[in-house]
């Protein structure tokens, strides 16, 4: 019978489709997988943002992965019974979205206050004398911002508590 | 619990959030500067998805569909403040109304985020980190336009007029204040307004803005039991013309 490790390393494979550099098991939000049996398996997920729109379609890509594994009966939900924050991205997560040339989310305490958006680090030269530019971005998750010693605009992933 | 009180309170969340999202939408495209044409579709796309995700509470709780609920109800049967259905008008008063609804909003699903109704302290928890950059974006224009010049600061003195006993309104009690309190569901609208005095009141002294004197606040009432401007019917309309033309198209 197929492990929960073995699941678990099958769905990295699942990346976000907005960050083709990220997996979904590195960005936290599958939430929990459980082999119930032969060939039968539940996975839990939790949306980034309550309005992210891609969510339905993260549903079917872990399905169709599942699928791919050989699983026959797939159930993947998606609640809010433990609901994302930004510190949930693993160590390989934050390295991936700077690969991507979004500045990763600050780790936070608890609390996401204006002084932890200002001075995000440039994903491109590494300084920090930079400045937010609008809280909103292209997608719910980023940001907008400036770096004053490279001059270029660059886009972070927001801490979310 | 008491679900009748329950669907009362998850109402009038819902409509708040669906018909404020809807206006902030009405900017997409039409924004005064890129970012400020991002930041409200971002925040309609929040809004719309935090009330989809109380509709689907309330469906939980025996009502229908969330699309159903959201695209084939008339006029009346909402029960969003009357606050949120007004016009967009200019950008001031868009800004000011986002200011007073979007904190009234964080400090409401800050409170619901320790509910004795598990099911919608769940979803408070989510969404009041959400809000928290709703409130950044709102304090920071506020701020800005209302120190900036004499233009700036006057418009945004009359948005603030103008707004005001709308936004009062956001504070109209239901029916079933008490069970909600007794049952440990939500502290009721008379704290949360309290509290919503107390979080405006140093940021719009920072904006060198005036509240408006007591003696002249007469809160608009009647949102919440589907007494509505002549704004919202239109609104409705446009909103659920898709749905209506063809209740399962996808896109």
């Amino acid at each position: 019978m197929i492990t929960e490790q073995e699941i678990w390393k099958g769905l990295e494979l699942v990346k976000d489709p907005e960050i083709p550099t990220l997996s979904m098991v590195d960005m936290g939000i599958i939430t929990k997988v459980e082999v119930r049996g032969e060939s039968s398996v539940f996975v839990e997920m939790t949306p980034t943002f309550t309005g992210c729109p891609a969510i339905k379609m993260m549903e079917g890509m872990v399905a169709d992965r599942l699928k791919e594994m050989g699983i026959i009966q797939i159930e993947v939900v998606t609640t809010f019974d433990k609901p994302w924050d930004s510190n949930k991205l693993t160590e390989r997560g934050l390295m991936c979205l700077k690969k991507h040339g979004l500045a990763p989310p600050v780790k936070h305490s608890g609390e996401v206050t204006l002084e932890l958006l200002e001075h995000t680090e440039c994903p491109f030269c590494g300084s920090k004398n930079t400045e937010m530019k609008s809280p909103f971005g292209p997608t719910l998750c980023r940001s907008m911002h400036y770096c004053n010693d490279c001059l270029q605009a660059f886009e972070g992933f927001k801490p979310v508590v | 619990m008491n679900t009748t009180a329950i669907k009362e309170l998850l109402y009038k969340m819902a409509d708040d959030l669906l018909i404020i999202g809807h206006r902030n939408s009405e900017w997409t495209g039409l924004g005064p500067i890129l970012e400020e044409d991002i930041a409200f579709s971002s925040m309609a796309q929040d809004k719309i998805g935090q009330s989809q995700a109380l509709f689907q509470l309330l469906h939980g709780l025996g009502e229908q569909e969330p699309d159903t609920v959201a695209f084939t109800r008339n006029a009346k049967q909402f029960h969003n403040a009357q606050f949120v259905e007004l016009p967009n008008g200019d950008y001031d008063f868009s800004l000011m109304r986002h200011f007073l609804y979007d904190v009234a909003d964080q400090l409401r699903f800050e409170m619901l985020a320790s509910s004795g109704y598990e099911p919608l302290a769940k979803v408070a928890r989510k969404i009041k980190g959400e809000l928290k950059y709703h409130v950044f974006h709102a304090n920071t224009w506020i701020v800005k336009l209302g120190s900036a010049n004499e233009e700036s600061k006057a418009r945004m003195q009359t948005a603030l007029n103008d707004a005001w006993n709308f936004a009062l309104g956001l504070f109209e009690e239901g029916d079933f204040e008490n069970d909600l309190k007794n049952e440990g569901v939500f502290a009721g609208e008379v704290a949360l307004r309290q509290l919503w005095l107390e979080t405006i009141t140093p940021t719009l002294t920072k904006a060198t803005l005036n509240i408006p004197h007591e003696n002249t606040w007469e809160p608009k009432l009647g949102g919440r039991k589907g007494i509505h401007t002549e704004h919202l019917e239109p609104l409705v309309e446009e909103m659920s013309e898709v749905f209506r033309v063809d209740p399962s198209a996808e896109w």
